[in-house]
Formats: C-alpha cells, sequence, structure tokens
C-alpha cells in the first residue's frame, strides 16, 4: 500500500480540511489523535466500534483502546493521593528558583513526610538486587534484562561481572484508592473555600 | 449452624479496628483448627468520591453539607454520612460538621446518651446523632465493610451471623456497657459479647506467645495492664491463682474512667511547637493547629524512638497552593519532648501521691462538656489506682501475704495502647513502680513485651472468641464493680437539707455471667402505669457488700453516682396508679450486661418480671 506522496498544495487544502472534521467529526478526531501518538493501530481502525472485529489481527487493537482510559484514571488517583497526603503537585508546580534552601527544604519535609506515608501504605516495594550498591556481582548469560539493565562498556556475551550501581525497584504489591462511580478523576485537588 | 469466624472489634474512642479467624469446628473428620487471626482492611471514603482500605477506622462521623453530596459508598450510593478518614480530616476542615470521641460521651453520665447532642453547638443544618447512634455508624460501618469484603453476598457468613467479641474499658459501668451493646444490636450484630480492653490486650499476648507464656506468668503473679490509648488511659489488675491444679487468671480490680491519652500529649506538644511560632511571629490558623498535632506527633515518636536524636524537625504547610513559600518551621528538640511529656504526663512521684490526683471541679448546670481528666499525670492516676486496690488480691487468695501492704503490688507489667510504644515512656512507668513497691517491700515487676500495642485489642478479642469456642484460658473476673440503688429514708422535711440517702446494693463486685440472680427481699413499691426511677450508684472498691446491704451514701463511701434506672409496669390487670411490691434481681447476661429486673412479690402470670432500664436520663436533666 504505497500512494505517492500529497504536494504541498494538496497537504494545504487537506490540512483544513482536517481542522473542520476533527474539530465536528468525533470518530475521525479519534483516529487522528492515535495517528499523531504514533499509534497506528488506532488510526487504521476508525470503524472499529461499528461492526464485529474480525478477530485475531485486532485482537490487541481492542486491548490498546480499552487499556487507556482505567490507566489514566488510576494514575490519576494516585497524583491526588501523593497531593492529598504530601501536596506532591503544589511542590512540583512552584516556582521554587527563588527560595533559599532552608524553606525548600522545610516544605520539602512535608512533601517526603506525607508522599513516604502514602507510597509505603499503598506500594509495597523491594529492590530488585539483594546485594549492596557497589559491590561486584556476575549476572548469568540469560539473565532477565528487563530486572537488569547493563550500562557502561556494554559489549560481548555473558556472564557479565560489574559494579552494583542502582539496586533498582520492584512493586510487589499496589492497592490504590479507587475512585467511586461518579467522581471525576482529573480533579487531583479540589479547590477550597472558607466560610 | 454455627458461626464461621470469630471476629474482635476495637471500638476506640479515635480508631476503631476489626480482627478475625476461621472458627475450628468440630466435624465427621475431627475438630478443624482454628485459623490465623488476621485483621480486616475496612475500606473508606478518604477523601472525596474516592475509597481506600486502611487497617484502622477513625472513630469519626462527619454529616456533610448540602453542597458535598451523598457520601457514596460501593454498597450505598446514597449514604448521608461519612465514618473514617474522610470524617478525621474533615474535622479540621469544617469542625463543627464532625462528631469525635463519641464513646467518651457513651460512658459520660451527665448526659442522655440517647439523646442527639452531636456534635456539640453545631448549626441547625447539621444532623445531630447521640453518643448510641455514633457508636451504631462506626460499627455499621465495619459490618458494611466487612459483608464487602469477606460475605460478598453470603448471608451465612454475614458479621451479623458471625461471633463478636466488641471490647469496652475495664472502667466503663454498667450504663455504657449496657448502650455499647444496645448499638451493636442496632448494627445486626447477634451474637456480641463484651470484653475488656486490658483483657483483651492481655489475650493477644497470650496468643502471641502460645504455651510459652507458662513460663512468664506464674500462680501468684499480679499483672498490671497499663493500657494508655488515643483518648482513654485504663488500668486493671489480673492474679494468677490456683485452681483444681490449674492456673487460673482472674481480673481483681479496673480503675477509674480516666480521658487521658495519647491526643493530650500531642496536643500538649503542638502547644509549645505553636508558641515557638509564635515567638517569631508566625500566627497558625486552625487547620494549621491540626497540622501541627500530627507533625508533633511524628516528631515526638522519632525522638523517643531514637535516643541519639537530639531534634526533630517541624513544617507546617500553608493552605494555599504555594507551598515551598507558605511552609512554617520549627523544631522540637529533645529537652522539650521530655519535659511536656515524661515529665508534664508521666511525673515521678510518690507512692501516696494517688490521694493528691486533682479531682474534677463540679461541673455548673450548663456546661456539658466530657470530663477530661483534670489531672494530666499518668503515674499519679496510677498510683491512686494502687492505693485504691491495695485489697482486691485478699479475696482471691485468701487474704494471704499482701494485707497488711499499702498499694496493691504487681509483680507483672502488661502495657498496651499507641502511647506506651515509646520505652521511655515505659521505663518510666517501671521507674515509679518500682520505686513504690521497695517501698512496700515488694520485688520489682517484670514487663511482659512483643505484642503490637496498635491492634493488640482487636486481636485479643478475636482470641478471645477462639478460646471462648475450645480450650484456651480464659479470664474470669464477673462485675468490676458493686452496685446500688438510692432509697430516700422517710424523714421530717427540713429546708434546704436534702433527706439522708441510703444505697441498696443490688449487684454486689465480681458477679459472674450466667451466675443465679441476687434477689434482694427488700420490698420496694413500684407504680402501675408510672414510669418509677431510682438513683443508681457504682463503686470500685467496695467488694465486701453482698446483695442487700445498705450503706449511707457519704463522700466517704466510695460511691460514683451513674445515670438514673428506670422501670415501667405494664398494667397486666392491674389499675393504674397501684403501688406494687417489688423485689430487685440482678445478674450479669451472657453477653456481659448487667441485667436489674424488677420481680412482683404476687406475680400475675408465672415468671413475672420487668426490666430495669440502665442509663435514663430525662433531656431536662442537668
Amino acid at each position: 500500500m504505497t500512494a505517492p506522496e500529497p504536494s504541498f498544495f494538496t497537504r494545504f487544502l487537506f490540512a483544513f480540511a482536517c481542522f473542520f472534521r476533527v474539530l465536528f467529526d468525533p470518530g475521525f478526531a479519534r483516529a487522528a489523535r492515535a495517528l499523531a501518538d504514533g499509534d497506528p493501530a488506532e488510526g487504521a481502525a476508525p470503524a472499529l466500534p461499528a461492526g464485529p472485529a474480525p478477530a485475531p489481527e485486532t485482537k490487541p487493537v481492542v486491548d490498546a483502546v480499552k487499556s487507556r482510559a482505567p490507566s489514566h484514571d488510576s494514575a490519576l488517583a494516585l497524583l491526588a493521593l501523593l497531593q492529598r497526603e504530601g501536596r506532591l503537585v503544589d511542590f512540583l508546580e512552584e516556582d521554587v528558583l527563588g527560595f533559599p534552601d532552608a524553606d525548600l527544604g522545610a516544605a520539602a519535609r512535608v512533601v517526603h513526610a506525607g508522599c513516604r506515608k502514602a507510597l509505603r501504605e499503598h506500594v509495597k516495594l523491594a529492590p530488585v538486587r539483594a546485594e549492596e550498591e557497589g559491590a561486584r556481582l556476575t549476572l548469568p548469560a540469560g539473565f532477565d534484562a528487563a530486572l537488569t539493565k547493563l550500562t557502561g562498556n556494554v559489549t560481548g556475551s555473558g556472564p557479565y561481572t560489574g559494579t552494583l550501581k542502582h539496586r533498582g525497584y520492584r512493586a510487589l504489591e499496589v492497592s490504590l484508592p479507587t475512585a467511586l462511580e461518579g467522581h471525576d478523576a482529573r480533579v487531583v485537588a479540589q479547590a477550597e473555600v472558607e466560610l | 449452624m454455627s458461626a464461621r469466624y470469630v471476629v474482635g472489634i476495637d471500638l476506640g474512642t479515635t480508631h476503631c479496628a476489626l480482627a478475625f479467624a476461621r472458627a475450628g469446628r468440630a466435624s465427621d473428620q475431627g475438630e478443624a483448627e482454628p485459623g490465623p487471626i488476621e485483621v480486616l482492611a475496612v475500606a473508606q471514603l478518604v477523601a472525596t468520591g474516592t475509597l481506600d482500605e486502611r487497617a484502622l477506622l477513625p472513630s469519626f462521623h462527619y454529616a456533610p453539607h448540602a453542597s458535598d453530596g451523598a457520601m457514596a459508598l460501593p454498597w450505598d450510593a446514597t449514604r448521608q454520612h461519612a465514618v473514617g478518614e474522610l470524617a478525621r480530616a474533615r474535622g479540621a476542615e469544617a469542625p463543627q460538621r464532625v462528631v469525635s470521641s463519641a464513646k467518651s460521651w457513651l460512658s459520660h453520665s451527665g448526659v442522655d446518651r440517647r439523646a442527639a447532642i452531636l456534635p456539640q453547638g453545631a448549626p441547625d443544618d447539621v444532623e445531630r446523632v447521640s453518643p448510641v447512634e455514633a457508636s451504631f455508624r462506626y460499627l455499621e460501618h465495619l459490618s458494611d465493610a466487612w459483608n464487602h469484603a469477606i460475605a460478598k453476598g453470603d448471608p451465612e457468613l454475614a458479621l451479623g451471623k458471625q461471633d463478636v467479641v466488641l471490647t469496652v474499658p475495664a472502667s466503663f459501668d454498667a450504663v455504657a456497657r449496657e448502650l455499647t451493646v444496645e448499638a451493636a444490636y442496632a448494627a445486626g450484630l447477634e451474637n456480641v459479647t463484651l470484653l475488656e480492653e486490658p483483657q483483651a490486650a492481655l489475650y493477644a499476648w497470650l496468643a502471641a506467645r502460645g504455651e510459652a507464656w507458662r513460663k512468664e506468668i506464674r500462680v501468684g503473679d499480679v499483672v498490671l495492664v497499663c493500657d494508655v490509648g488515643g483518648g482513654t488511659t485504663d488500668f486493671s489488675a489480673i492474679c494468677a491463682t490456683e485452681r483444681d491444679g490449674a492456673l487460673e487468671l482472674v481480673r481483681v480490680a479496673v480503675g477509674d474512667h480516666i480521658l487521658l491519652g495519647g491526643d493530650n500529649m500531642d496536643l500538649a506538644l503542638a502547644h509549645v511547637a505553636a508558641q515557638k511560632l509564635a515567638a517569631a511571629g508566625r500566627e497558625i490558623d486552625r487547620w494549621q493547629t491540626a497540622q501541627l498535632a500530627h507533625a508533633a506527633r511524628a516528631a515526638k515518636e522519632a525522638l523517643l524512638g531514637d535516643p541519639s536524636m537530639q531534634t526533630a524537625p517541624i513544617a507546617i504547610a500553608g493552605r494555599g497552593s504555594r507551598l515551598v513559600g507558605g511552609t512554617l518551621r520549627t523544631e522540637l528538640d529533645r529537652a522539650e519532648v521530655e519535659r511536656t511529656l515524661v515529665e508534664g504526663f508521666f511525673p515521678v512521684v510518690a507512692a501516696g501521691a494517688g490521694a493528691q490526683v486533682r479531682a474534677r471541679a463540679r461541673v455548673g448546670l450548663t456546661q456539658l462538656g466530657l470530663p477530661y481528666a483534670q489531672d494530666a499525670a499518668v503515674t499519679r492516676h496510677l498510683a491512686a489506682f494502687l492505693g485504691r486496690q491495695a485489697g482486691a488480691i485478699e479475696k482471691v487468695t485468701g487474704g494471704a501475704g499482701d494485707a497488711a501492704r499499702p498499694l496493691l503490688c504487681p509483680t507483672v507489667v502488661l502495657f498496651n495502647g499507641g502511647v506506651m510504644k515509646s520505652e521511655l515512656l515505659r521505663a518510666r512507668v517501671r521507674t515509679c513502680l518500682e520505686a513504690w513497691l521497695a517501698e512496700a517491700g515488694a520485688p520489682a515487676p517484670r514487663e511482659l513485651g512483643g505484642t503490637d500495642l496498635d491492634l493488640a485489642v482487636a486481636k485479643g478479642a478475636a482470641a478471645y472468641g477462639l478460646a471462648r469456642g475450645g480450650k484456651g484460658l480464659r479470664i474470669r473476673g464477673g462485675t468490676a464493680r458493686a452496685y446500688y440503688v438510692g432509697i430516700e429514708s422517710s424523714a421530717p422535711a427540713i429546708p434546704g437539707i436534702e433527706p439522708p440517702l441510703t444505697a441498696l446494693c443490688v449487684a454486689p463486685f465480681g458477679v459472674e455471667e450466667g451466675s443465679p440472680p441476687h434477689e434482694l427481699a427488700l420490698e420496694l413499691g413500684a407504680v402501675v402505669g408510672e414510669k418509677v426511677s431510682f438513683r443508681f450508684f457504682g463503686s470500685s472498691v467496695r467488694r465486701a457488700d453482698h446483695a442487700g446491704a445498705e450503706i449511707d451514701v457519704t463522700p466517704s463511701a466510695g460511691l460514683t453516682e451513674l445515670a438514673p434506672v428506670e422501670v415501667e409496669l405494664p398494667g397486666e390487670g392491674r389499675a393504674p396508679g397501684d403501688v406494687v411490691p417489688v423485689h430487685l434481681a440482678a445478674s450479669v447476661t451472657e453477653v456481659g450486661t448487667l441485667l436489674v429486673e424488677a420481680v412482683p412479690l404476687a406475680p400475675r402470670k408465672p415468671g413475672e418480671r420487668w426490666k430495669v432500664e440502665l442509663g435514663v436520663r430525662d433531656a431536662h436533666e442537668p
């Protein structure tokens, strides 16, 4: 499927056409956004919700579409949690350049104490490697590259001997607060008005 | 069909917790072993529209404003109130709508505890609840959370069908116990038993130790349970004796109800920090004060937990989104924490200092606040308890040994409650005990360690539930008070002088559950169709009074007046206004509450008797 590249003029007109279609046609807009985000699967299947899907090759498409919204919600839930318990969003959104380190330090204590408590309550973390950082260790040839990343003079075949620079983290358990129906997850923190 | 689970519920002043274990059950295949004790992660609202599971359910109740909408839960989309973390957080933001310390109100005999009086001084659009109703709502939430997480629609697994052990402070009198059970029944808990919190702490320790406990507690030991929680301080003494060749534990004494706990300590530290901020020209608002108490608690835990640490920083965020610019900082140092907490709440006092416990001033008629302890010294309250209970073990040990000692001499001490997690504070209590006991010629007490002080009460309650069903060791005790009704003597009226009052013992000290009722021979007149009320008294020290004993009500008699009791006689063929002679009979129910009944001398039908309602108080009374 190799169509010739359209000319500049054709593209100019097409851009306008797209502008209005994006504005008024939600289905087209969704497909266009997926294309822009570099997700050709979505772009190739704009008519997906309309009819029964021809099973095998579109199955990952269904997954990709489905998984998007929930992951945003739980990300927002985590953000809301860290803001509620540790004011993380306030901290990150504030321009801190003009403040002396003492002020920054005081605020960091609020953020650290609150976020640490929230993190420990909701995510059970364990280091990937049990060794102390700085220790020499040897990885076998078929080591799990998802767990451990090689850095520095990365060459040759295993076993690999090197120094542990970072122990890594692995989440053993995650239990995020759940949003109840009707709750808008995009509200990371409510505005407050004192009466 | 028997319950599948035994459940222990700690209905605390500041937090509730629920522990459970699969019940051991006999079957054709033999006896199944009970399961391990677990703690329920209680689903609760933690922020608007956000549900989370926590081991502790804060004992706070929030009545939402119209703008809040429904406080939806997975099991109730239209709920019009919230309990738990969200309610606690709202306590700092909208305090007029939040009920806290409902349990302390439940034991406050100066108010009508069934009347909707909380939150005190709330605006008109706030739904008010009674102390009983608030307790019911905490239990209801625990029940709903259980049914949602464990029962999942199976009616046999619903919390109401399980064996539930509900803990109360040992210092709760018969009325507060009755009201607690009332709340439990309202929450649908059909099989509920009360257990005193210090006993639950000991059960938790016994369960954690397994059989090894026999090496640490022997016949003749007296265990002092020193329980300092978030809102209350509770003492109990439990004696290890021998009966039929086996070791038996008997709870011999309980302390007064003392509204003093970790929250007072955090506030005291927050006050120190607030003064330092004020000295630096920084004012803090109400919301920041609440944050300051949290920060002070964290600083306290850091300093008390690490002896090498000299100062702990305190940072209080402002409410606006400008965090870095709006954060106030100060610090607490070791000397301040030790001066405020160790010397302020746990001063070294002499054994006789108990007599100096500052008594609460008489409350005026209009003042209906909680009767907080006026004396903040836990050690002085402890000295008072040991001094007052000097004779507590005579009855159990047959008067051997200790009779001449001026105070009750514990040989073992078990600490409980979040405050006692600090080794520094435990050491201070031990130091005081050692000095007092040395003076009395008794050896220093040993400390029993190794339980999780936050969840021990809930877990211990579940352990008790298991012990009750099987062969586990049980602590005996019976009622920790003797109870009396007040009878006015007939005397010529003298203006300005109240007629002398006699107290008639209806339930002696140490009545055990299931023992036959003590019936009084004295005749009282009850009026048909009218509510007749009696003044009601309790005593935690009068062990020798038998049922029917009459004593004069004088300040030195060791009696505490409780809320009045009331009986209403239905007619049953009698004419309204008739005076019916009745006996009073008292017993302890299986649940663990005191039951007082009026038995007519001439019954109209077999077994006729009427329940005497405890804890009655008309709204118009002070």
